[in-house]
């Protein structure tokens, strides 16, 4: 095996290197800080592999570009930020709908509205999750580290095409723009899933009919002979706009089952300490770099606290955090919000443990120190 | 043309029909125009991608026997953007309304035009929202009513293929759904051309548009295309006076230029070749 090369890298940077190496041939989007960078590289590196870029005009055309890309077989992928995420939200749900795999990166800066757009926060958290109109299924990731941002985002494919669900990785801006060392994986190192699609001739193919024994419908790309119909109506097999009450309920039914029943595929979440914690940080992103320290300090001082770190947002790992609360009857949420996550962990934990939420808005990361003053109110 | 007609069986998807258009209205003229199009070109079935947006038009690609992409509102554009760019073998036409293509949609629309892209726009041009039941849009004639404009509009309608023409597009031409023929010849330049070709094609809706301005039932409507229709050749020629009351139709502008996808390839082979000359 040959040597891993290191680099020094930027998160967004990672980014988009880790969407090279899982096939990413496919960019379109709108200039937006803090995920500019993500554009950049992409419209300099793409050509480069025989892919393409395109600025387009708004990010409701970016986002409803890579549907048509990853239509046409590409796999494709768009940036942007918080207002930006606002606007795509029409889209996400059409890719939802429609079953379309893409990556949208959404990298986290204070809001509401222009807010603070060169300073980090993690206040997209909930729009992740119900950005878009109706039922819809979400799979969000989110890492700590810019080796992660790499490892995360080809992840992030892996999981659009095996699921046809818009994935999104939700970074913070602690992370989009923090520069740290990376050992750059071989390519023997990961998987990379590539969508399945039906036998060339496949004389039955129903566009939107699953297979026995498989997750979602195999996916023709426009252009290869199969003549199919895509849109955002409630549609049948085919593919085609059905009013029926069983056909809308059985498509929803299929939207949010084919993630439902398989969350121990799509999460996944790192522990430190939690086997004997009277006290359970929860924290993610850039945030958890901040809480991992404290928890150090803290065990230091002959405090009992561990930390989880949900790298899977959405689905909620609720089986995890209802167990942890079995034991740890403390558990302080950590995040750049003013309350978002911790409202399914009030939902999911054991009736008798104490939830308390910390949260930063003003611009400022989380510090250590803030958290082991809030451990020590808490504990 | 009946549902056994070659035609039909050939370019429709018969067991998606009958559409679900008024009585009297102008889309199924406009749509046919689309497929006599293709079928007069010989265009591989397998390559061509339809794709249209929200409305009355826009229902027209599930009846269509292509690659069809029925989109969100007004985004058709960016959608077909992204496909074209994604596999350029593929003819994309994108099948839209006034409404879709020039009130929410309207970016979109400027800019597919401004980069030239290689796409083929036919704009079902019925002069009002009819899917939501009448409201008045960015065609509306000014003072005409609309259920959101009982009283007249005040805000002056678009010249569709004039934003068309100013915006970029290399081939923009304007008929109506009683002009069926040129109709098609004008399709069939827009397919040809490579760039953005955009086809107003003036539909009539006797249901909301016709009935809320007194215009008549759907016959009325096509003598008034067939009797107020001038074409541009002809109107140079006439004086004043004789255009009054009357609309243009005909071939407004045909320029050969560079077309984005294209030129975006060449930049594609250019920063390869050069990598692995340094390489």
């Amino acid at each position: 095996m040959s040597k891993n090369v290191v680099k020094l890298m930027q998160g967004n940077e990672a980014c988009v290197e880790g969407a090279l190496a899982a096939g990413l041939q496919f960019y379109a989007g709108y200039p937006i800080t803090p995920s500019t960078e993500i554009a950049e590289i992409c419209s300099a590196k793409l050509p480069l592999v025989g892919g393409k870029f395109i600025q387009m005009e708004d990010e409701i055309a970016g986002m409803a570009a890579i549907i048509g890309a990853s239509l046409a077989g590409l796999k494709s992928m768009t940036a942007t930020s918080g207002p930006g995420f606002s606007l795509k939200q029409e889209n996400i749900g059409y890719a939802a709908m429609a079953q379309i795999p893409c990556v949208v990166v959404d990298v986290m800066r204070a809001g509401p509205s222009t807010g603070l757009p060169t300073a980090p926060s993690q206040g997209d958290v909930m729009q992740a999750k119900w950005g878009t109109h109706g039922d819809h299924p979400t799979i969000s990731l989110t890492p700590n580290s810019v080796r992660e941002a790499y490892d995360l985002t080809i992840r992030a494919f892996n999981l659009s095409e095996k699921y046809r669900t818009p994935v999104f990785l939700l970074m913070d801006e602690i992370i989009g723009h923090l520069r740290e060392r990376i050992e750059i994986p071989n390519p023997d190192e990961y998987e990379v899933f590539d969508r399945l699609k039906p036998t060339p001739n496949d004389k039955n193919y129903k566009a939107y009919a699953v297979k026995e024994g498989e997750i979602v419908p195999r996916m023709a790309s426009f252009g290869e002979g199969f003549s199919y119909h895509v849109t955002g109506l409630v549609y049948d097999e085919y593919g085609f706009p059905k009013t029926d009450t069983d056909v809308a309920e059985n498509l929803l039914n299929h939207l949010m089952s084919k993630i439902d029943n398989n969350v121990d595929d799509i999460i996944t979440y790192e522990e430190t300490q939690t086997d004997d914690a009277e006290l359970l940080i929860i924290a993610y992103g850039g945030v958890a770099r901040a809480a991992s320290k404290a928890v150090k300090e803290c065990r230091e001082q002959g405090m009992k606290v561990g930390l989880f770190r949900p790298i899977t947002l959405w689905p909620f790992p609720e089986k995890r955090v209802n167990k942890l609360t079995q034991k740890s009857k403390k558990v302080l949420v950590v995040e750049m919000n003013l309350g978002q996550y911790v409202i399914p962990v009030h939902r999911v934990k054991e009736p008798d443990s104490k939830v308390f939420q910390y949260g930063k808005v003003n611009g400022e990361p989380i510090s250590p120190d803030e958290i082991i003053k809030k451990i020590k109110e808490a504990y | 043309m009946s549902l056994g007609s070659p035609i039909v069986k050939e370019y429709f998807r018969s067991d998606r029909l009958p559409h679900i258009w008024c009585p009297g209205c102008g889309h199924g003229v406009i749509m046919r125009g689309v497929v006599m199009a293709i079928d007069n070109l010989k265009l591989d079935k397998k390559k061509v991608c339809v794709v249209s947006g929200i409305g009355c038009s826009s229902r027209a690609s599930g009846y269509m026997d292509f690659n069809t992409l029925h989109t969100t509102h007004g985004r058709a554009l960016a959608f077909a953007t992204g496909v074209k760019l994604a596999n350029p073998e593929l003819e994309v036409i994108v099948v839209t309304g006034d409404g879709d293509c020039t009130a929410i949609g309207g970016n979109h629309f400027i800019h597919a035009a401004r980069r030239n892209i290689d796409i083929t726009t036919i704009i079902f041009n019925n002069k009002i929202y009819g899917m939501t039941g009448g409201q008045y849009s960015p065609a509306t004639p000014l003072h005409e009513v609309g259920t959101t404009a009982p009283y007249g509009t005040v805000d002056p309608d678009f010249d569709i293929c004039k934003l068309a023409v100013g915006a970029g597009s290399s081939y923009v031409a304007r008929s109506t759904a009683y002009h069926a023929n040129q109709l098609i010849k004008y399709i069939q330049k827009g397919i040809e051309n490579k760039g953005f070709s955009v086809i107003e094609a003036i539909s009539g809706c006797p249901t909301y548009y016709g009935r809320k301005n007194k215009k008549g039932d759907a016959v009325d409507l096509m003598n008034y295309y067939k009797d107020n229709a001038l074409d541009i050749k002809a109107a140079e020629k006439l004086p004043e006076d004789k255009k009054v009351g009357k609309f243009l139709t005909g071939e407004f502008h045909h320029e050969a230029k560079p077309e984005y996808v294209s030129e975006y390839m060449k930049i594609v082979e250019k920063v390869q070749k050069e990598r692995s000359e340094n390489e």
